[in-house]
């Protein structure tokens, strides 16, 4: 079931997957997180700030988009290292939602350590939202 | 009011140990959309050689909070809450986190840097085991909005 290392080919696609959010994904995600900056469900503060409306927090957006890996590697305990760069927001309208978008490629392989770098391109209304999005994953 | 440099190298006290609960981290795992059974069934975790649920690979960020919220806090620090913007956000894992941890997370800033206005500030929040043995470190860079 895992992956094997050896036929992984740089620019590979390991995993695509789509993600509908709601405000109350949002919600839900600050109680499990902890997180409740009024940003991320009331709109009157999100405008307050400037914003044109309530945004996804950037740990959901990180949080959702290395499942796809994970599934991939059967198992989240083969991720070792995951970073991302926060380059533009998620807003999630009130009625149509937000449909956030993965695609995870192959971005490097290690035959030695059998550890496989996963480049994971994240996008919303057609603008990637993650920059340098990158999970180590460990597949010995 | 801007960002003191003299936080840079500054290591705070560890916070108090965070336990690390089976239905906590289900409840986080339906919140990023984890559906894998690892993050969910003791059985499927067991069965992967883990001793309980396995902790989706941003959960780190629920203990390092503390840290953050220790940083914000400081009485000399000079960030405004209000300026903060998530930059970007890593965790680098010894071992994955399993319900049942019990963690403790220990902030340090490694460095301080002015960009166009802006300050960037890179917290690293090191968490333990309760036998002392690396886990995993979250590092956050946070951009503190310069005055206008």
């Amino acid at each position: 079931m895992i992956p094997v290392v050896t036929a992984l080919t740089i620019g590979d696609v390991v995993a695509e997957a789509s993600f509908a959010l709601t405000r109350d994904s949002l919600v839900r995600y600050a109680g499990a997180s902890g997180d409740f900056n009024p940003i991320h469900y009331r709109d009157d503060v999100a405008q307050s700030v400037g914003l044109p409306g309530v945004l996804a927090h950037g740990m959901l957006t990180m949080g959702l988009a290395v499942q796809p890996v994970v599934d991939w590697a059967g198992d989240p305990a083969r991720v070792l290292d995951y970073q991302v760069r926060f380059t533009r927001p998620v807003f999630v309208d009130a009625t149509a939602g937000a449909t956030v978008a993965v695609v995870a490629k192959v971005g490097a392989v290690d035959r030695e350590t059998l550890i496989a770098r996963i480049d994971l391109t994240v996008t919303f209304n057609g603008a990637t939202v993650l920059g340098k999005a990158q999970a180590r994953v460990n597949l010995a | 009011m801007s960002v003191n440099p003299e936080l840079q190298g500054r290591v705070f006290p560890p916070v108090a140990p965070y336990l690390v609960g089976r239905e906590k981290v289900r409840e986080f795992s339906r919140a990023v959309f984890a559906t894998n059974p690892i993050n969910h069934d003791p059985e499927a975790a067991r069965a992967a050689g883990h001793e309980d649920i396995v902790a989706p690979p941003t959960f780190a960020v629920v203990v390092q909070e503390a840290t953050l919220a220790q940083l914000l806090a400081e009485p000399d620090g000079g960030i405004d809450f209000t300026r903060v913007v998530h930059g970007d956000q890593r965790f680098s894992y010894t071992r994955p986190i399993i319900a049942g941890d019990e963690l403790t997370a220990t902030l340090a800033v490694t460095s301080i840097k002015s960009l166009g206005g802006h300050s960037m500030v890179t917290a690293e929040s090191t968490i333990v085991d309760a036998a002392g043995a690396h886990v995993v470190t979250a590092i956050s860079t946070l951009v503190v909005r310069g005055d206008e």
